[in-house]
């Protein structure tokens, strides 16, 4: 009786209690994310291939990938589709928010409705698309010839950078939502009595959106784009259905790269090592996230 | 090759109580698999791991086949089946982690990609080898690892691949019969071009469909990826007269080919937007139960020679492996040495109008392949067929360099991006370097 009363009063203490509580998350945390992660660090600096374990190789799977011009532009088109993509999600997704925060009639379901290629199934959507891309069958290129903008069907996918552009579209109709919704999140949390005050002093339009909005904006902003970067730096459904890295190696992206490398090519050190090479970006960006988070 | 969406299903056989009981109601079954050599083990169950898709029959036919073999041995099979080119991760997966299906029907060099984890199979290529009239060459060169120097898959067969064109188109651009030759088959193109049926080769990162045509035309002019010992031979004057003879092939193509996944072709020639493709039987399969209007207009063909005279078809390469983490290997044996005897096979073979061309050569003689001109073709496809990284050692390397698109993005580079043939050469000479060398 007394040693269950002791244990009672010891979970009574925040800090023993406090630590209780976070044991299950950080085994989740433990067992999902730092095992996979901390053994995919380990894997790339081993000569493993499917099924043989390999010996440890030091930097030598990195060393051979700096010097594969396939990574480096693998690597090279990974940021210029993120930067691109996160540019181009920014940009619409804060429009988007801009006109679904206005109470027009069917607001409610034009919000509902905007979420949806956020919802669907990537695979599902990609294979879409491809379809909208297709040389022959595009029903893009169809309209285009209909309204006499083409002659010709439009190669989307058949020439490296239109391919490449291609992509970046499709990633930021995908990942559009994610950003409306978040900066509609937002923009509902800022006071109005600002905007009356700004309207007082006599401020236009641009000019409450540039020293209101915008600055009130910023820490959603960080979240948005940290957490996006990192969802499109690692992208692999929509490319590896689009175009399989082609043509010509032109889409590879660091996960289509180390997919193939790794998977269909058994050279698992090698193919971890190049899984595991972004991971510097995702630092620089995850210290941003936590930075955002705090000032918040 | 068609690439279908990924359809995955499972398809259970009876369950091994009922199974023994079929098995006493049947014993002209029960007696058919006591003649085999490879008992099962007692209690033994199996699942397998198939690709699908491509013709219905196939699916149909391997299932009955496999109920029959559940009533005859009580053995009951799980049949997974995949899209084609999941099969090979999903393959590879299983390997790393030891765990999964107790055999695979896999593609081209998958089984050298991890012949350590693979069970031993001599015993049974040799008893299927001795009562079937032998292999065709491919099946050692697709099944017989010489690092580890013994069978590590039993040869099934390919997905052969043949030009399908449209006869009526080819007599409008001034052929009679289809080409022999490749300047006949240029030729060809070039009428087809010109009375608004263009070619359509993919050029994209299609697993089968551009591996398919890049490495005939490769092999026709004498091209070589490596040599017999592994060193490169990609860099040579017979590769540049094959990429001369593809730009000018290139020039009558549709275009967006350099885009072409596997479905593309098929979704193109069916529409009838080019007059001439390179595809397994499918497209045709296709075209006589979807597409009744232009059937009686499609034709096959095998694929012309180059200046070496003899056929060089590319194929897509079927086998069937056991993991030695299986507890029921002999079953597996069982199962496999039953599905490609002449009872369950010939049906199968017929029932797909000869999709697959088995890899035995006893099997030329089904009177399938003699039942429609168009299915002939098909029946020929293993004769003097090279294999992926030809003419080096098959293997690991061989293997990666298919993966990785070397060929077919050093086709693409001089078709599309305009780049010298010496230049794409030099380039695909570097990157076979480097996967040769780490593997």
């Amino acid at each position: 009786m007394i040693a269950r009363s002791r244990f009672l009063a010891r979970l009574d203490s925040p800090r023993v209690l406090g630590y209780l509580l976070i044991v299950p998350a950080a085994l989740i945390l433990l067992g999902l994310l730092a095992y996979p992660l901390v053994l995919g660090i380990w894997m790339s600096l081993t000569s493993a291939t499917l099924g043989k374990p390999g010996v440890f190789v030091g930097l030598q799977n990195y060393a051979t990938i700096l010097a594969d011009p396939i990574f480096r532009g693998a690597a090279a088109f990974s940021v210029f589709y993120t930067v691109c993509a996160e540019l181009g999600k920014l940009t619409l997704g804060l429009a988007l928010a801009l006109i679904l925060n206005q109470k027009f009639r069917g607001y409610r379901a034009a919000r509902s409705l905007m979420l949806l290629p956020w919802v669907a199934p990537t695979v599902l959507s990609a294979l879409a698309w491809l379809w909208l891309l297709d040389p022959q069958q595009s029903a893009l290129s169809w309209l285009l010839i209909k309204m006499h903008l083409r002659s010709e069907m439009v190669d989307f996918l058949g020439h490296p950078w239109s391919a490449r552009f291609s992509l970046i579209v499709v990633n930021i109709w995908r990942g559009l939502p994610y950003f409306a919704i978040g900066y509609l999140a937002g923009l509902q949390s800022i006071s109005k009595d600002l905007y009356e005050a700004a309207a007082i002093d006599g401020a236009s339009g641009w000019q409450a959106f540039r020293r209101i909005t915008w600055p009130l904006l910023m820490p959603i902003t960080t979240i948005l784009v940290a957490f996006s970067s990192i969802f499109t730096l690692t992208d692999f459904q929509l490319i590896w259905t689009i175009t399989k890295g082609g043509p010509t190696d032109a889409t590879q992206v660091f996960t289509t790269l180390a997919y193939q490398r790794a998977i269909s090519g058994g050279q698992l050190g090698e193919g971890a090592a190049i899984a595991i090479s972004p991971i510097v970006f995702m630092i620089v960006l995850a210290f941003f996230v936590v930075r955002a988070v705090r000032e918040r | 090759m068609k690439h279908p969406d990924r359809r995955e299903f499972l398809q259970s056989s009876a369950a091994g109580i009922g199974a023994a009981a079929l098995a006493g109601s049947f014993p002209a079954l029960a007696s058919a698999a006591d003649a085999s050599p490879f008992k099962p083990e007692k209690g033994a169950s199996l699942q397998l791991l198939r690709w699908t898709g491509f013709v219905k029959a196939d699916d149909i036919i391997w299932a009955e086949n496999t109920k029959k073999f559940t009533a005859a041995t009580g053995v009951p099979v799980t049949i997974q089946s995949l899209s084609w080119p999941d099969v090979t991760p999903k393959a590879a997966l299983a390997a790393q982690v030891g765990s999964g299906p107790d055999l695979i029907m896999g593609w081209n060099d998958d089984p050298f990609v991890y012949p350590d984890k693979l069970v031993d199979m001599s015993d049974l290529v040799d008893h299927m080898g001795k009562t079937h009239g032998g292999y065709y060459d491919n099946a050692r060169s697709y099944c017989f690892d010489q690092d580890v120097k013994r069978w590590v898959a039993l040869p099934v067969g390919c997905t052969g691949n043949a030009i399908n064109y449209r006869v009526k188109w080819m007599h409008e651009a001034g052929c009679n019969e289809f080409p022999k030759d490749l300047d006949g088959f240029l030729k060809l193109a070039r009428g087809l071009k010109k009375n608004g049926h263009p070619t359509g080769f993919a050029l994209g990162h299609a697993v089968g469909d551009s591996n398919s045509w890049t490495h005939w035309m490769l092999w026709a002019f004498g091209g070589k990826q490596a040599n017999p010992d592994n060193s490169i031979a990609i860099n040579s004057s017979e590769t540049n007269n094959a990429l001369d003879y593809a730009k000018q092939l290139y020039e009558t193509m549709i275009s967006g080919v350099s885009g072409w996944l596997d479905p593309s072709n098929n979704q193109a020639f069916l529409a009838g937007q080019i007059g001439m493709t390179m595809n397994g039987i499918s497209i045709w399969y296709v075209a006589k139960n979807d597409f009744p209007a232009i059937f009686p207009d499609c034709a096959n063909a095998i694929p012309p020679m180059g200046p070496v005279k003899q056929h060089t078809v590319s194929n897509n390469f079927t086998s069937a492996f056991i993991f030695k983490y299986s507890k029921f290997p002999n079953a597996a044996k069982a199962y496999l040495n039953y599905m490609l005897d002449k009872d369950q096979a010939g049906p199968w073979v017929t029932g797909m109008l000869g999709y697959v061309t088995p890899a035995l050569k006893g099997y030329a003689d089904l009177p399938i392949w003699t039942s429609n001109p168009n299915i002939t073709p098909y029946r020929d496809v293993l004769n003097g067929a090279k294999y992926d990284g030809y003419n080096g050692k098959p293997g690991k390397a061989a293997a990666q360099a298919l993966d990785e698109f070397v060929l077919v993005d050093m086709f693409a580079d001089v078709c599309v991006n305009n780049m010298s043939p010496k230049d794409a050469m030099k380039k695909a000479e570097q990157r076979l370097a480097t996967i040769y060398k780490r593997a």
